[in-house]
C-alpha cells in the first residue's frame, strides 16, 4: 500500500461548492416554510410570524451537513481499503446467540426496571417501554409472515390489529352474552375469564378477515398490492368512524374488561390477586402480568413462523417472495400459499389486538391509523425482512427510541420552555425510515438465505441479481 | 334536475384538482415504475406555500380586488418554483440512488418521505387549520327555477381554465418536444435511453419537477377553493389522486385527467345523494375495485408479464 492511497487529497473547493449548492436549495425550500410561520392572534386573525434566526440555523446546519458527508465521502476510499473480514467462527457462534441474548434480556426486564428504579417509578418503565415495544415485535413479528416470509407488502396490516381488538371489546362488554353468561354460569365469571376465552376468538375472527380481504387481492402484486391493502385498512377505520351504532363511532369503546391472572382479578379486594398471593396491593403485579403476557404471545408468533418456515408451507412462501412465476410453474398453489399467509399474519395481529384493548381498558378508530400500518411495516423492512431479532432490534429503537423522546425534559432548558421533543417523533420516524432505506435498503439484518438447503448453502441467485451483481 | 346540475358543476371542479395531482403520479410512474406515495404531501406543501405568499402579499396591499389578483398570481408562481424545488430535492435525495435497488426500497423510502413531509409542516406551521379571508365569492347564476339557483363561482371557473390550459401546454411538451421525446424513451428503456445520450437522470428529475409544479397549481386552486389547509391534508386527496391515476389507466396523461373527474364526480354525487360520511369509502373501494379487476385502467396499455 502506498503513501497517496492511505492520505487521499481532499478537493476542499469542490465540497465548498457542494456544501454552498446545498445550504441555496435549503434556502429556497425553508425561508417559506420555516422562516415565516402562520399563526392565529387573539382576535382570530391570521398573522405572519419572521423567524430570520431559526432559518439562518438551519440553513447553517444544512451547509454544514453537506460538507461533513463530503469530507466522509471524499476519504473513504483510504477506509475501505481494509477488506472486512469474514465473521470467524467463534463470533459466528456469538452471533446466532444475539436472539436468545434479546429475549433472555426481555424476560429479565420488568425484575432489572424493578431493582433499579424501584416499584414506584418501574410502571412506567415496564408499560411505556415493555409493553409498548413487545406489541410492536409481536404485531412485526406477525406482519413478518406476510411481508418477510411471503413476499406480500402489506400496508394495512393494522386492520387486522383493530378487527382483534373490537373484536374483543365488541363482545367482551356485549350486555346479552354478560347476562347469558351471568345466568349460566355466575355473575363474575364473565368479568373474569371474558379475556381469556376472547382471545383465541379474536385470532380466528382475524384470520377469517385475512382470508375475506387477501382472496380479492391475490393477483396483485408489489406496490398495487401495497396500495389495496392500504385501502382497505382506511376502509375498515372508516367504517369504525362512520358507523356509530355498532362501534361508537370517534367515542370508542371504554371500560373493557381487564385480563385477570387466570380468574383472579387483579384488584384490593380479598378474592383479588394480592390477597390470594399474600401479597401487599399494588397496581405493579397487573403490569408485570401483562408484560409477561405480551412476552408468551410474541414468542408463540415468533415460534410458530420460525416452525412453520420448516414445514412446507412456509418453503413455499420463501419461493414465492424469491419468484412467483417460477413458483407457480413447479406446481405450487399460490392462491393457498397466499392466503395462508395473509391469514396466520392476521391471526397474530388479531391476538395483538386483543391484549392491547384488554391493556387500554378504551379502544377508538384513532389507534388504527395508516401511520400505524406503516410503523409496524417499517419495523419489519428496518429489522432485514424475514429475521426475527431483527424485528426485536428495530422496534426497540423505533419504538423505545421515539418513547425516550418524552424523557427528554432537559432539552426545555436548551431550547426554551414552549420546546416539546415528544412533537419531533414522528418527523423523526419517517427521516429514520427514508435514511435507512438509503444505507440498508435489505435492512439492518439482511439474511435472505432459505430456510432450508440441500448438503450446503448457496447464495440465492434472485438476491445477487437484484442487489446489482447480476 | 338542478341538485344534479349543480353537483356536476361541483364534481369537475374537484376531479380537475384531483387530476392535476394525478399526473404527478402518473407521469413518476410512467418512467421509474414507482408509486411517488409523497406526492400528496408535496401537493400539501404547495397549499401552505401558497398561503404564505398570499398572505404576505395581502398583508402588504390590503384586500382591493388587484391585490388579491396580484397576490393568487404570484402566489401560483412562487408555489409552483419552491414546490418544484422540493419534489426535486426529494428525488435527488430519497429516490434517486434506490433506483436500482430491490423493488420495494423506493416506496418504503417514499411512505417515509411522505411522514416526514406531513410533520415537518406540522412542526414548522403548527397543527391547526389555516384559513384565508374568503376571496373571489361572486358566482354567476345559471338557472333558477322555483328558487334553486344553479350557480358557478369565478373560483370554478378559473380553476377549470387553468387546468384546461396547463393540460394542453403539458401534453404539447409531452407529446411534442425533445424533452417529452426523452421522457418516453427513458419509460421505455432507460438504459437503452441512455445508450442513445439521453441524460436519464435530468430526465427523470425533469418529470419529477413537472408533476410538483403540477401539483402546486392543484395545491393554489384548493387553497383558493376550500380556503383553509391543515398539514395532514396530503394523505386523503393523494390516494385519491392516485386512484385517478390507476382509474384512468397509470403512464396516461389524458387517463389521469379523465380518472380525476370520475373521482371528482363520484364523489360529489355519492355526497350528495347518499351519504357524506362514506365518501371517502367510496374513493378508497373504487381504488379497490379498479386495481382488482381493470389494473389497466380506462385509456391505459396492458401491462405484459414478463419472465
Amino acid at each position: 500500500m502506498n503513501e497517496t492511497a492511505s492520505t487521499p487529497s481532499v478537493d476542499y473547493v469542490q465540497l465548498f461548492k457542494d456544501a454552498l449548492f446545498a445550504a441555496v436549495i435549503a434556502f429556497g425550500l425553508f425561508s417559506l416554510m420555516i422562516g415565516v410561520k402562520t399563526d392565529q392572534a387573539l382576535n382570530n386573525q391570521m398573522i405572519l410570524v419572521l423567524r430570520p434566526g431559526l432559518l439562518a440555523s438551519i440553513v447553517g446546519l444544512v451547509f454544514a451537513g453537506r460538507f461533513l458527508i463530503g469530507y466522509w465521502q471524499a476519504t473513504r476510499i483510504a477506509r475501505v481499503k481494509v477488506k472486512k473480514a469474514p465473521l470467524s467462527p467463534a463470533m459466528a457462534k456469538l452471533a446466532s446467540y444475539a436472539l436468545p441474548a434479546c429475549i433472555g434480556f426481555l424476560f429479565a426486564y420488568p425484575v432489572l426496571v424493578l431493582l433499579t428504579v424501584g416499584p414506584a417509578g418501574a410502571i412506567k418503565w415496564i408499560d411505556n417501554f415493555g409493553i409498548q415495544i413487545l406489541i410492536y415485535i409481536m404485531l412485526g413479528w406477525g406482519l413478518n409472515i406476510v411481508v418477510g416470509l411471503a413476499g406480500l407488502l402489506d400496508l394495512g396490516y393494522v386492520a387486522f390489529y383493530a378487527v382483534g381488538a373490537y373484536s374483543y371489546s365488541l363482545l367482551a362488554t356485549s350486555m346479552p352474552i354478560k347476562a347469558f353468561m351471568a345466568e349460566m354460569i355466575g355473575p363474575s365469571f364473565w368479568g373474569l375469564w371474558a379475556f381469556w376465552i376472547l382471545l383465541p376468538l379474536s385470532g380466528i375472527l382475524a384470520a377469517f378477515w385475512g382470508v375475506l380481504l387477501g382472496f380479492p387481492v391475490l393477483r396483485l402484486r408489489g406496490d398495487y398490492l401495497a396500495i389495496v391493502t392500504l385501502a382497505f385498512g382506511e376502509i375498515i377505520r372508516l367504517v369504525l368512524i362512520n358507523w356509530v351504532d355498532f362501534s361508537g363511532g370517534y367515542a370508542g369503546i371504554s371500560s373493557i374488561p381487564r385480563p385477570s391472572f387466570f380468574g383472579i382479578p387483579f384488584n384490593a379486594a380479598d378474592n383479588g390477586f394480592s390477597a390470594t398471593f399474600g401479597l401487599e396491593f399494588s397496581p405493579i403485579y397487573r403490569t408485570i402480568f401483562l408484560f409477561y403476557l405480551i412476552f408468551a404471545l410474541a414468542l408463540l408468533t415468533a415460534a410458530v413462523s420460525m416452525r412453520l418456515r420448516r414445514l412446507p408451507v412456509g418453503r413455499a412462501w420463501e419461493a414465492l417472495r424469491e419468484d412467483e412465476i417460477a413458483c407457480r410453474s413447479l406446481g405450487i398453489n399460490t392462491v393457498n400459499t397466499k392466503l395462508t399467509a395473509f391469514s396466520i399474519g392476521a391471526m397474530f395481529g388479531g391476538f395483538a389486538g386483543a391484549f392491547f384493548a384488554a391493556r387500554q381498558g378504551f379502544i377508538s378508530p384513532e389507534s388504527f391509523v395508516f401511520i400505524e400500518s406503516a410503523q409496524i411495516l417499517a419495523i419489519v423492512v428496518l429489522g432485514g425482512m424475514g429475521s426475527l431479532l431483527g424485528v426485536v432490534i428495530s422496534s426497540i429503537i423505533l419504538v423505545g427510541g421515539v418513547e425516550l423522546l418524552r424523557e427528554l425534559d432537559f432539552l426545555k432548558n436548551v431550547f426554551g420552555d414552549g420546546f416539546d421533543p415528544a412533537q419531533y417523533r414522528m418527523l423523526i420516524f419517517g427521516l429514520c425510515m427514508v435514511l435507512m432505506m438509503l444505507w440498508k435498503p435489505r435492512g439492518l439484518i439482511s439474511q435472505r438465505d432459505p430456510t432450508v438447503f440441500l448438503k450446503e448453502k448457496k447464495s440465492v441467485s434472485s438476491d445477487l441479481v437484484k442487489e446489482g451483481h447480476g | 334536475m338542478e341538485v344534479f346540475l349543480q353537483q356536476l358543476i361541483n364534481g369537475v371542479t374537484l376531479g380537475a384538482v384531483y387530476g392535476l395531482i394525478a399526473i404527478g403520479y402518473t407521469m413518476v410512474f410512467g418512467i421509474i415504475g414507482m408509486v411517488n406515495f409523497a406526492h400528496g404531501d408535496v401537493f400539501m406543501i404547495s397549499a401552505f406555500v401558497a398561503l404564505i405568499v398570499f398572505m404576505a402579499i395581502t398583508a402588504l396591499a390590503g384586500f382591493s380586488g388587484g391585490a388579491v389578483f396580484i397576490a393568487l398570481l404570484l402566489a401560483l408562481i412562487i408555489s409552483m418554483v419552491v414546490t418544484s424545488l422540493y419534489n426535486w430535492t426529494i428525488e435527488r435525495v430519497a429516490y434517486r440512488k434506490l433506483r436500482g435497488s430491490f423493488r420495494l426500497a423506493p416506496l418504503i423510502s417514499a411512505i417515509g418521505m411522505s411522514i416526514l413531509l406531513s410533520n415537518f409542516v406540522q412542526v414548522a406551521q403548527g397543527a391547526r387549520n389555516k384559513p384565508i379571508p374568503p376571496i373571489m365569492r361572486d358566482t354567476i347564476t345559471i338557472m333558477d327555477r322555483g328558487g334553486f339557483q344553479v350557480a358557478i363561482s369565478y373560483k370554478q371557473i378559473l380553476i377549470m381554465v387553468v387546468t384546461a390550459i396547463l393540460l394542453t401546454v403539458f401534453w404539447y411538451v409531452v407529446q411534442k418536444t425533445p424533452l417529452g421525446r426523452a421522457q418516453r424513451a427513458c419509460e421505455q428503456d432507460q438504459k437503452m435511453a441512455a445508450l442513445l445520450g439521453i441524460n436519464v437522470d435530468r430526465t427523470i428529475a425533469v418529470t419529477f419537477v413537472m408533476g410538483a409544479a403540477l401539483a402546486a397549481v392543484a395545491g393554489t386552486m384548493f387553497l383558493t377553493y376550500y380556503g383553509v389547509v391543515v398539514f395532514s391534508d396530503g394523505f386523503v386527496p393523494g390516494v385519491k389522486a392516485f386512484t385517478a391515476a390507476v382509474l384512468g389507466g397509470i403512464g396516461s396523461l389524458p387517463g389521469a385527467v379523465l380518472g380525476g373527474i370520475l373521482i371528482g364526480l363520484i364523489e360529489t354525487f355519492w355526497s350528495a345523494y347518499f351519504s357524506i360520511d362514506y365518501k371517502d369509502v367510496a374513493a378508497f373501494s373504487i381504488l379497490a375495485i379498479v386495481l382488482i379487476f381493470m389494473p389497466q385502467g380506462l385509456l391505459g396499455k396492458p401491462e405484459v408479464e414478463k419472465v
